[in-house]
């Protein structure tokens, strides 16, 4: 697969030419030249995201769309539109399922519920909500701590596919087992099988869950903060990030908090490197809560 | 005798691949490593029904604190944006895949799985080939996958040097093998060797300078 990166073209083995650029240069180069074609032609800036995760997803896309190199990508990217939409599908495919990590999710009841009954309307962001899963797992415990009908969740990610798959809440039936499992270990306080119609090979989740989510294209990389929120929920999204991509959305979290408001990220996310480490203070360190603590 | 790897070449970091078996491979392996081995290892062990039984397989800790107590050398977990520093060794996770950035730094990605694998030892070794090129060694041991074959035939392209467990030695053949199988591998080698021609060849390398 990758030997298309590194074993070097006839073109620049001729002894006629001085060959300055190993292969792993010129990989770097030509992804270099990618991201500025993109930032140039689309505005989305991924300069910032962590090299080697981007490079290899990258990879991915040429082989899937069966380019040789990612020269010819660069031609794409530019002359297409369609293919750029291909490109930011690949660049967001992620693992994801409901109540994944299941003491998260018991933990943000227990211990952040708790604390949102206290309000009389809940905002709540779900930044990077990729196809859903997690959002309706979300929602699916307000309903059981009977917050939902005062909540509204925003639930945004950059990836307009993504978002299509998460509005119509339709997910392979085949997954629900795992969910289920899933569901009970994070102290589902019902039966799982009340929150999805299952028909054919799919499972559709509730419309009631729906009525209080709000889907919407949102750029971490980019787009600033929208409304004052109680809660925050970005899991897995940083990982992608180099630290300075990091530090700006953690400071647009920041700021989009109410005081004591919440933070939720991933397993191997935190706040230790971001100098937002002052203005929050950590609640659960294994679960990766945070709350807010200090004014701007 | 002067082979080609022993020639004027400094390496700064090894990885090792392992998955069935694994525990038992890396518990013979790393302790004889001494204090003072000058390269930085990042290790990625398969976790799941065949490789690592621990009593809780949630527990992401366990292999940290396994080998915390019997290594001379200092484990730690990989953590995001970790400086990778030589005498170190590195654990990685059981539910991200594992990279290295150019920086030396550590990144996690949650993409699927790659060769049935997540973590992916093709994805730690691609990228870690990337970073650090001819100054790499790649090595793999026993598993019942072929995961690791493509990424050490990477490092072997970039200059790296590869080494794999002599199949024969391994509680399972598979990956081993599937990795000879893949390139021109520099040393095939029993597990019980495997540790003496580390601590020489890094000897070497100082003597060299």
């Amino acid at each position: 697969m990758s030997e298309k990166l590194t074993e070097a073209s006839p073109l620049i083995t001729k002894e006629s030419f001085k060959n300055v650029m190993n292969n792993i240069e010129i990989v770097d180069f030509e992804i270099n030249l990618l991201l500025q074609a993109i930032l140039f032609r689309y505005g989305y800036d991924f300069h910032h995201y962590a090299r080697a995760s981007i490079t290899r997803r990258i990879n991915n896309c040429m082989r899937k769309t069966g380019l040789n190199n990612i020269s010819e990508m660069i031609a794409k990217i530019l002359h297409e539109v369609d293919f750029f939409e291909l490109f930011l599908k690949e660049m967001s495919v992620t693992v994801t399922e409901m109540f994944r990590d299941p003491k998260v999710f018991n933990t943000l009841r227990q211990q952040v519920f708790t604390q949102l009954k206290t309000y009389s309307r809940v905002n709540i962001w779900h930044a990077g909500c990729a196809t859903g899963e997690e959002v309706y797992s979300v929602a699916i415990m307000l309903k059981e701590e009977g917050l939902l009908s005062r909540c509204r969740i925003y639930a945004t990610d950059f990836n307009n596919h993504s978002l299509d798959i998460a509005e119509k809440a339709i997910y392979p039936a085949e997954k629900m087992a795992g969910f289920t499992h899933n569901y009970l270990l994070s102290g589902g306080k019902a039966s799982f099988a009340d929150y999805y119609q299952a028909k054919h090979r799919h499972a559709k989740m509730h419309s009631s869950l729906k009525e209080h989510i709000t889907f919407a294209n949102h750029n971490l990389m980019k787009d600033q903060s929208f409304a004052k929120m109680h809660l925050i929920i970005c899991r897995n999204v940083l990982i992608y990030f180099d630290q300075v991509l990091q530090n700006k959305v953690l400071k647009v979290f920041q700021q989009s908090l109410l005081h004591r408001g919440y933070l939720l990220l991933g397993d191997k996310e935190s706040l230790d490197f971001s100098g937002q480490s002052k203005n929050f203070l950590c609640i659960a360190k294994k679960e990766k809560i945070y709350q807010k603590i200090n004014y701007d | 005798m002067l082979t080609l790897q022993s020639k004027k070449q400094a390496y700064s970091a090894l990885v090792i691949g392992v998955s069935a078996g694994g525990l038992a491979a890396l518990e013979h392996l790393l302790p004889q490593l001494p204090q003072c081995f000058s390269l930085a290892i990042i290790v990625l062990q398969h976790r799941g029904e065949n490789s690592v039984k621990s009593i809780d397989d949630s527990d992401e800790d366990f292999l940290v604190e396994y080998f915390k107590g019997r290594c001379s050398m200092p484990v730690f977990a990989a953590t995001m944006g970790d400086k990778i520093k030589a005498g170190h060794i590195y654990i990685a996770p059981a539910q991200y895949h594992l990279l290295i950035e150019q920086q030396q730094t550590f990144s996690f990605s949650l993409e699927p799985p790659v060769n049935y694998a997540l973590p992916s030892i093709d994805v730690l070794f691609e990228s870690a080939s990337h970073c650090y090129k001819n100054q790499l060694i790649g090595l793999i041991l026993t598993g019942a996958i072929s995961d690791g074959s493509q990424g050490l035939k990477m490092i072997k392209i970039n200059g790296g040097l590869t080494i794999v467990q002599e199949p024969s030695t391994a509680e399972a053949s598979f990956m081993p093998t599937a990795a000879i199988a893949s390139h021109k591998v520099d040393h095939i080698l029993p597990l019980k060797d495997i540790s003496t021609f580390l601590i020489n060849l890094t000897l070497k390398d100082q003597g060299d300078d």
